[in-house]
């Protein structure tokens, strides 16, 4: 399992595939923000359809991809997340900030 | 009526932060035995998860030091102890609270505790400075009233009703979010 990405216009997705821990953060952070600087896109999309797994790791990633996102003037939108997953969103009040949007809607652009 | 069972288990591991995956799917492995749901799991999982990244990241700070979990099953409880020998923590209350972090600068988010604590029916946190840290938590499974009444009576008018609204209050949670 790999977490892969694809571009379409302005919109950067990531397609996530792995339990999003301290563990796996490390790397995702790294290529996440090669990807997003390479890019500048206008919205990036993280699809969270097969991540079956997040804990507070996971909140310190999203944060941290929100704030370089909000500084080249993009969007950052998470999808599919699964019921578990969505109390930890709102236990961290990050919902205020990053629309999350629940399992199972078709990722789709504006 | 379903058979209490009394039992325990122990594992040691290095302070790896790949042990975290090991840890919570033991755990996980282990309270099988309780038949949980699958939202019961979870909860256990993230918990065991949070204390287990707090001894790797906090008590021993990328040196190399043994994790030690303990799990306990009592009638439908579930007991897990997750202690490190690392460099303990100053003030327990204020670690405990939401947003508090001293790795601000690593995108930490300081919600471990919260977490724990949301998620656990009960969290009890030993600290010593130069010592180490030992977490304690516990957590009630529900018994489900297929296993209750024996699973000759699977299926019958409560256990369905309990089905359609454990999938009701999905759904809610879902809308809320939409």
């Amino acid at each position: 399992m790999q977490t892969t990405y694809y571009k379409k216009d302005k919109h950067l997705v990531f397609e996530i595939e792995e339990e999003i821990d301290e563990c796996s953060v490390q790397n995702l952070k790294r290529m996440m923000d090669n990807e997003i600087q390479r890019y500048m896109p206008k919205e990036v999309i993280f699809d969270f359809s097969n991540v079956s797994f997040m804990d507070s790791a996971g909140i310190g990633l999203i944060i941290g991809r929100y704030k370089l996102i909000d500084m080249i003037g993009g969007e950052l939108r998470v999808a599919n997340v699964n019921l578990q997953i969505q109390k930890i969103f709102e236990m961290s009040g990050l919902l205020r900030l990053i629309p999350v949007e629940c399992k199972k809607k078709e990722v789709q652009y504006d | 009526m379903t058979k209490a069972f009394d039992n325990e288990m122990k594992i040691e591991f290095l302070s790896k932060s790949n042990n975290e995956a090991f840890a919570r799917i033991a755990v996980a492995a282990f309270i099988a035995q309780l038949d949980p749901t699958i939202e019961e799991i979870a909860d256990i999982k993230t918990a065991v998860s949070e204390a287990v990244t707090n001894s790797i990241i906090h008590g021993y700070e990328g040196k190399v030091g043994l994790v030690k979990l303990v799990c306990k099953i009592v009638k439908n409880e579930v007991f897990i102890e997750i202690s490190d020998t690392g460099k303990g923590i100053e003030n327990v209350e204020i670690a405990k609270q939401p947003l508090f972090t001293t790795k601000s600068n690593l995108e930490r988010s300081g919600m471990g505790f919260t977490i724990m604590e949301s998620f656990m029916d009960n969290v009890e946190v030993e600290s010593v400075l130069g010592i180490g840290t030992k977490i304690m938590m516990s957590k009630k499974i529900k018994i489900n009233s297929s296993q209750e009444k024996g699973l000759e009576n699977f299926g019958d008018e409560e256990c369905i009703n309990d089905l359609k609204n454990s999938d009701v209050r999905g759904e809610e949670t879902c809308m809320k979010m939409i």
